[in-house]
């Protein structure tokens, strides 16, 4: 192998529960539950996935959310507000840190 | 992502692409290696042969010629297209339709109101006594010697099922050209206007996905679309139809140039649904060629594969027996209508 990610892996995802097929058997029920239309839309919940892929930044589940979230609706615009989400999410969690190095910084110079 | 349609795009025969003849689309889909064959997939289901059933839809293409050329269309139909249904088969057709009682008729093309004879056929259908269906475009709605038809439609009960990729802008005039959009929602206004989308005159919108992906739920996007298209523009419409992109003529091309046919072909075999398959519309539907051939759909007609076995292969030669006893000519094409929730001329099936 002369690489860690493979697109064709995607649609392997299944087999993992040819090891511990009752824990797959219960991710993979909860999993689809979880993305059931509720209290949000299927199409919101589509839309927060995609955030959370590139916060995780899982190359996997970009392809399959930008994929399930044009099935359910969103358009490119919806797509790149969810993506900034993810950005200024990510990019505010290293920024609100800086107030932990003042604290610290603070508490060590005179 | 794709550039927007450019107005000057012709049909893949106009540019006289080996792609235009259906034999070279087959060949094209038989290249790919795939999981399995529609046969097999069918047979799996307890569905081999595929038999007709009791025809419900007498379907009518006028012919391919269309004020658009849309990149997704599967009759490679534009302005430069001729093949169009004369009157005399049209009286042809209508002696068939006599002879049955198919309650519903549905006229498609093409824009099927390009056709001179469309209104004449409209009306002695309805004289008939049969529910009429009109595939329409919107645009044509907006072009001089057709702005009266609203009129027409609320005057014969015609339900009008529109092509409407998204309510949104940007995906519509990607997908169906600049400008496609705008005049679509003033066509939509105008329907309103005479009475239709309150639900005595039906008004149906279909989508095609802009891409290469299925359709989504059916029922969740109609209720996101109605909001949408009523806070957006004040428009109302009675249904919306998602129905997937068959992988065959100008989508077919789409996809090679895109590099998208083989995995959308892969999700296609992937997503059979045998409950979708049961469904198909080919086993209730008759469906007459603007030349007068009948084949099992639309789609079969535009792959050039005709009604198989001992049915009769023209309208002249009507049998409705026959056709009810006949099997369904398949091809690989046919997982485009069993996947996922399954599609048809009427939306989803499952």
């Amino acid at each position: 192998m002369s690489h860690y990610y493979d697109h064709e892996d995607l649609a392997k995802f299944g087999e993992i529960g040819e090891n511990a097929p009752e824990l797959a058997e219960k991710f993979f029920e909860w999993y689809g539950a979880v993305f059931a239309d509720g209290a949000l839309t299927a199409r919101e919940k589509s839309l927060i996935a995609l955030a959370v892929a590139h916060a995780i930044q899982c190359p996997y589940c970009i392809d399959s959310y930008s994929k399930d979230c044009l099935r359910k609706g969103a358009d490119m615009d919806q797509m790149t507000e969810a993506v900034h989400v993810a950005a200024a999410l990510r990019g505010g969690a290293s920024l609100v840190h800086g107030i932990q190095m003042r604290n610290r910084a603070g508490k060590l110079s005179m | 992502m794709t550039e927007p349609a450019e107005e000057k795009t012709r049909s893949l025969a106009a540019r006289r692409l080996p792609l235009a003849e259906p034999a070279t689309q087959l060949a094209r889909l038989h290249e790919l290696r795939l999981p399995r064959e529609f046969h097999d997939a069918l047979g799996t289901a307890g569905l081999w042969p595929l038999r007709a059933e009791r025809a419900q839809i007498f379907q009518i293409n006028v012919g391919k010629l269309c004020n658009q050329t849309c990149r997704h269309c599967h009759v490679d139909a534009g302005p430069d297209r001729r093949e169009v249904m004369t009157r005399e088969t049209m009286e042809i057709c209508l002696e068939a339709l006599a002879k049955t009682s198919i309650p519903t008729v549905d006229i498609t093309g093409g824009a099927p109101e390009l056709n001179p004879d469309f209104r004449w056929l409209v009306e002695e259908c309805r004289k008939l006594g049969r529910h009429v269906i009109d595939r329409c475009n919107l645009t044509i709605l907006e072009t001089p010697s057709h702005r009266d038809l609203p009129e027409f439609f609320a005057a014969n009960q015609v339900e009008v099922i529109c092509s409407l990729p998204h309510y949104a802008r940007l995906s519509t005039d990607r997908q169906r050209g600049d400008g496609v959009y705008d005049k679509s929602i003033r066509a939509l206004r105008r329907l309103n206007d005479v009475g239709y989308g309150e639900g005595e005159l039906r008004l149906v919108l279909v989508t095609n996905p802009v891409g290469a992906f299925l359709p989504g739920e059916q029922a969740a996007l109609e209720r996101e679309w109605k909001r949408e298209l009523e806070r957006r523009h004040g428009v109302r419409f009675d249904a919306l139809y998602c129905i997937t992109n068959m992988p065959i003529s100008r989508y077919l091309e789409w996809l090679e140039s895109s590099d998208n046919l083989e995995g959308y072909m892969d999700e296609l075999v992937r997503a059979f649904n045998p409950g979708a398959a049961a469904e198909v519309m080919c086993r209730s539907t008759i469906s007459v060629g603007w030349d007068g051939t009948l084949f099992d759909c639309d789609f079969n007609q535009m792959l050039d594969m005709p009604v198989a076995g001992e049915a009769p292969r023209h309208v002249r030669d009507f049998d409705l027996e026959a056709l009810e006893a006949r099997s369904i000519a398949v091809d690989r094409h046919c997982f485009g209508c069993t996947a996922g929730a399954g599609s048809s001329c009427g939306g989803t099936t499952s």
